[in-house]
């Protein structure tokens, strides 16, 4: 593979991490990691999502007059989100219901409007489409990241399984319950921050 | 009352940023003043407040399983089910309603868009907004319940965002750990505030 395509594909995964550094889609990667598989079925609908939109963004970009182009891009999103909810209503029924809006909220998430504005308007489809896999990957890791300790920590189980035997189940693991609440996705991803920044030290910003 | 309890569900308990992560994109960029945040703010609570309940009476009357009824009568309305468009019906309305709300703040009120122009357009791209609208239908909220909820929701929406912008403005002067300046701490930051608003669960007027 060439060196431009490597960077437009695996550039997003650690230096330009869509949620970590360039702040896209925060909402849904800290509402659906409580546990693991939610986080694996989201991070499937966002790269169908984002793959097709930058797909067909930048087949179209040429025809899209600029004054009508985010509600061009909106209603191309919208109907690709709409496919994919009908696919996993079909499918995966329970974790369709436990993703609940969610779902619907990969219209706005603005990873996939920002890539389509900042990226698939002014290149070609095949460099398109690896962009928008290569967000949705490092979209994807993060999410996977956080899922699985707040599943792990917060329940003591992966992916359904038990890993570590809780108190309450005759175990010996005090499952942490913050974890599974809204604060404890703030400070996981707080952290993998702070990690991610320590261990590159250009990433880091100056102002508080 | 019940719609009193229901505004202050929506505000404090099942805060729109706080609890649901919704909004987060804006919440984080635009809470680094207290100014913006509460321009941010009130363009977010006024938008909600039209959308929510706009978006209940399309839902209600065009898109549920035989809500044509009114148009084509009931037997050929039983039929028709259009659910499957309730995201693009939903968000066309948002961005429409946008723009329209944008046209006539600058039309009415030069004074009020000068310090809320520059976020509307902002806003039709917020979760917050759209997730508001989703609640409602998937709460099966009523025409005033809706708009109770919808100024409820915007309400804490701009509430904890002010609170994280007065924040972030005394933070720049404390000494933070090189890697977790900016968007780090704010994250830490945002997660105390969701600690403090689960205070306000299981209250009930």
């Amino acid at each position: 593979m060439q060196k431009e395509s490597k960077d437009i594909l695996f550039g997003p995964i650690h230096l330009k991490n869509p949620i970590t550094l360039q702040v896209l889609g925060i909402c849904s990667a800290l509402a659906v990691t409580t546990q693991l598989e939610p986080a694996l079925v989201m991070s499937a609908a966002l790269t169908f999502v984002l793959v097709g939109s930058n797909v067909t963004v930048s087949l179209l970009r040429n025809k899209i007059p600029g004054s009508i182009r985010v509600i061009t891009q909106l209603a191309i999103i919208a109907s690709l989100v709409i496919l994919a909810d009908q696919i996993m209503k079909a499918f995966l029924f329970d974790v369709s219901k436990q993703l609940s809006v969610f779902v619907g909220l990969i219209i706005t998430n603005c990873i996939v409007m920002g890539r389509a504005e900042a990226f698939a308007m002014a290149n070609p489809p095949m460099k398109s489409a690896l962009d928008g896999l290569g967000n949705s990957l490092g979209y994807s890791a993060i999410l996977i990241i956080v899922g699985f300790f707040r599943e792990l920590l917060g329940s003591g189980k992966l992916l359904g399984h038990v890993v570590m035997p809780t108190v309450n189940n005759g175990g010996w693991y005090n499952p942490n319950g913050l974890m599974v609440l809204s604060p404890g996705a703030f400070f996981i991803i707080g952290l993998i921050i702070w990690a991610q920044r320590s261990y590159s030290g250009e990433l880091q910003e100056d102002e508080n | 009352m019940e719609l009193l309890n229901l505004f202050i569900k929506a505000t404090f308990i099942e805060n729109m940023a706080l609890a649901f992560f919704l909004g987060m994109c804006s919440f984080l960029a635009v809470s680094k003043k207290v100014e913006t945040a509460v321009g941010l703010g009130f363009a977010v609570i006024f938008v909600l407040l039209i959308t929510t309940p706009l978006n209940n009476l399309i839902y209600h009357y065009l898109l549920q399983e035989g809500a044509l009824s009114w148009m084509l009568g009931e037997e050929r309305a039983s039929t028709i089910n259009l659910e499957f468009l309730t995201f693009i019906a939903f968000i066309a309305t948002i961005a429409a309603m946008v723009q329209i709300v944008e046209m006539a703040i600058d039309k009415f009120s030069p004074a009020l868009y000068g310090s809320l122009g520059v976020f509307l357009p902002l806003i039709a791209v917020n979760c917050a907004i759209l997730g508001g609208s989703l609640f409602m239908v998937q709460r099966e909220y009523n025409l005033a319940e809706s708009t109770v909820f919808g100024v409820g929701a915007g309400t804490g929406f701009a509430l904890a965002m002010v609170a994280l912008a007065a924040i972030r403005e005394k933070l720049k002067y404390s000494n933070v750990p090189p890697g977790l300046r900016g968007l780090g701490i704010t994250f830490i930051t945002t997660g105390l505030m969701a600690m403090g608003f689960m205070i306000f669960g299981g209250i009930q007027l």
